[in-house]
């Protein structure tokens, strides 16, 4: 016994050692692999008293851990060598500032509260942008889907502006609203109007028409089918629709902001460059990635939800 | 059909056809058609496909409007949608983004869930209510489409082929199934099928649709549960089976006249 809880300690050290180069967020893995190691060191003391150590669990283990990490080795090594070529003095701060230096200047904007500010603009910008366009393209995408009169009516027209892309309406737009904050909504909402729209419009003509004469047998009233039956059919394509904007609309938000703004992340981007503080820009640079990975967090979040029922989302 | 007098929904039906035709443009589908379904009768309607027999279930059904002629149900002229009339079709529609139980109570109030699981556990499932329609089986989901259908207490159930895609161990499951709950209802079914045996089986009446037009109408008088194997039932499924099949000799008979032909007489059917 004594000389198996000896080995096991080993174990444990190995594990460690391991570990040691993995990032601090591992932790848990790391309790994980002790718990697990606890584990199996009751079932040799029990089940195999005497034979010889069976490694293969924890050599497994071993394996999973090491196929988890694996793939951050590259950014980590990525990052440890742009830290030592800016320490090292190779690389200029004007082009690219230290990850430590980035980190402390975030650390101090978030601190004074700036960060929050500006990410708060950015983000109710391309939000209340989202809401219009939008709630437009999915407003007029159940009417034409629905209404064949109003298909005939608006369909070419829509299909026509769609093809001007929204970047290319920037002159007229600064013609019409200034560089107002109105300037930037009408870009954003214009940018994600159609691909909503479009994806509105194609859910509800795919609905099984099946399920509606069905519905239509059973009772259900216009209203009934529309909410029971052809919403819920159509919100698959709404979603994807609502994914495609949401890529948009920080592309969008990134131009506008770049080309004026007297508040938000742009803001903060371009002020940080007049002054080559080329950490903060990295910052902003930052900070629309991380904006952009969580919209697509929410819209997958929405997705599993909303199409829980869905084989291909379970 | 007085022997149905344990019923517990609201009874039959009585349909009746009257000169009822139906054309697309200019193809006749159904003409001519002259019936009458007592109220609780079973009946099975046959034939090849594109017969008119599912066009007819669509009449009775009130989902599409007849060309000519009229139909009753109870005296009433079908126009539209009936309330009392419920369909199951060949796929089991169900909405795959609603639970079973949500599934079966689809029309119904608030307070329908509970009848709804009443008869979901009537045809075995009373306890896969919580379960997605796209982890049934296709007999499972069948027999939701049935119980969806039942929870409404229809006076008349018309069948369009909803036990084709089934495999045949399923399928007698179901027969035995739907026999049970019509006797128990007392509802007036309308079954559609292209499978002799299964109308034998379950129907007071087997009718025969070609050409748009009513061929045959047999009265199956076999006590239930019918057995497959009888040999009264397998006589009368064949009989059926070669009428739809237009087979010249109804009676078995070893023909051996061909033999002594010469093979420029004969016709070959390849």
């Amino acid at each position: 016994m004594t000389s198996l809880n000896t080995t096991a300690n080993d174990l444990v050290d190995k594990v460690d050692l391991f570990l040691d180069i993995a990032p601090p967020e591992n932790e848990r893995d790391r309790t994980l692999a002790l718990a697990q190691l606890a584990a199996a060191e009751q079932t040799w003391a029990v089940n195999i008293p005497s034979s010889p150590i069976d490694w293969q669990p924890l050599l497994n283990f071993l394996g999973i851990v090491a196929k988890r990490l694996l793939p951050w080795l590259v950014p980590l090594a990525l990052v440890i060598v742009w830290q030592l070529s800016s320490t090292l003095g190779w690389l200029s701060t004007r082009v690219l500032p230290a990850p430590l230096s980035v980190v402390d200047a975030a650390w101090a904007l978030a601190e004074s509260g700036e960060l929050w500010t500006h990410v708060r603009i950015s983000a109710g910008r391309a939000l209340l942008g989202l809401a219009i366009g939008g709630g437009l393209g999915l407003v007029l995408g159940l009417l034409t889907g629905s209404v064949r009169w109003l298909e005939t009516l608006l369909d070419s027209t829509i299909q026509m502006v769609r093809n001007i892309p929204a970047l290319a309406l920037i002159p007229l737009v600064i013609l019409w609203f200034g560089i107002e904050e109105s300037a930037k909504l009408f870009l954003i909402s214009v940018a994600v109007f159609f691909p909503i729209y479009i994806n509105t419009f194609h859910g509800i003509r795919n609905v099984d028409p099946g399920l509606i004469e069905m519905g239509r047998t059973y009772g259900l009233s216009r209203w009934g089918l529309y909410r029971q039956i052809i919403l819920p059919g159509a919100m698959s394509s709404i979603l994807v629709g609502l994914r495609f904007s949401l890529g948009l609309m920080w592309v969008i938000l990134i131009v506008a902001e770049t080309i004026s703004a007297q508040a938000g992340i742009g803001y903060l981007t371009m002020n940080a460059r007049e002054f080559l503080q080329t950490d903060v820009v990295l910052v902003g640079i930052l900070l629309y990635a991380a904006l952009g990975k969580l919209a697509d967090v929410f819209a997958k979040g929405l997705e599993k939800y909303w199409l829980r029922w869905h084989p291909g989302y379970q | 059909m007085t022997e149905h007098n344990t019923s517990t929904g609201q009874g039959g039906v009585r349909v009746q056809a009257r000169s009822l035709g139906k054309s697309y443009g200019q193809r006749r589908v159904l003409q001519g058609t002259e019936l009458v379904i007592e109220p609780g009768e079973f009946v099975a309607i046959v034939g090849r496909s594109g017969c008119g027999k599912s066009t007819l279930l669509r009449l009775v059904a009130g989902l599409e409007p007849a060309t000519q002629g009229d139909l009753l149900l109870d005296g009433q002229t079908v126009k539209g949608l009936n309330e009392h009339t419920r369909i199951m079709f060949q796929e089991a529609r169900l909405l795959p983004w609603r639970r079973v139980l949500d599934n079966v109570a689809l029309g119904l109030p608030e307070s329908g869930q509970a009848a709804a699981a009443k008869v979901l556990e009537q045809v075995g499932l009373g306890d896969r209510q919580k379960e997605w329609p796209a982890r049934l089986s296709g007999g499972q989901r069948q027999r939701v489409a049935l119980a969806r259908a039942l929870v409404h207490n229809p006076q008349l159930l018309l069948l369009d082929e909803p036990l084709g895609a089934l495999d045949a161990l399923t399928r007698i499951e179901m027969h035995e199934l739907i026999e049970n709950l019509w006797k128990a209802n007392g509802f007036t079914a309308l079954l559609v099928t292209h499978d002799v045996q299964e109308a034998v089986a379950l129907a007071d009446r087997v009718i025969l649709i070609e050409d748009g037009a009513i061929a045959l109408d047999e009265r199956i008088d076999l006590p239930r549960p019918r057995s497959r194997g009888d040999a009264r039932f397998a006589a009368i499924e064949k009989r059926i089976l070669d009428r739809v099949l237009q087979r010249e000799d109804p009676e078995p008979s070893v023909d051996t006249s061909w033999i002594t032909t010469p093979a420029s007489g004969l016709r070959w059917a390849i």
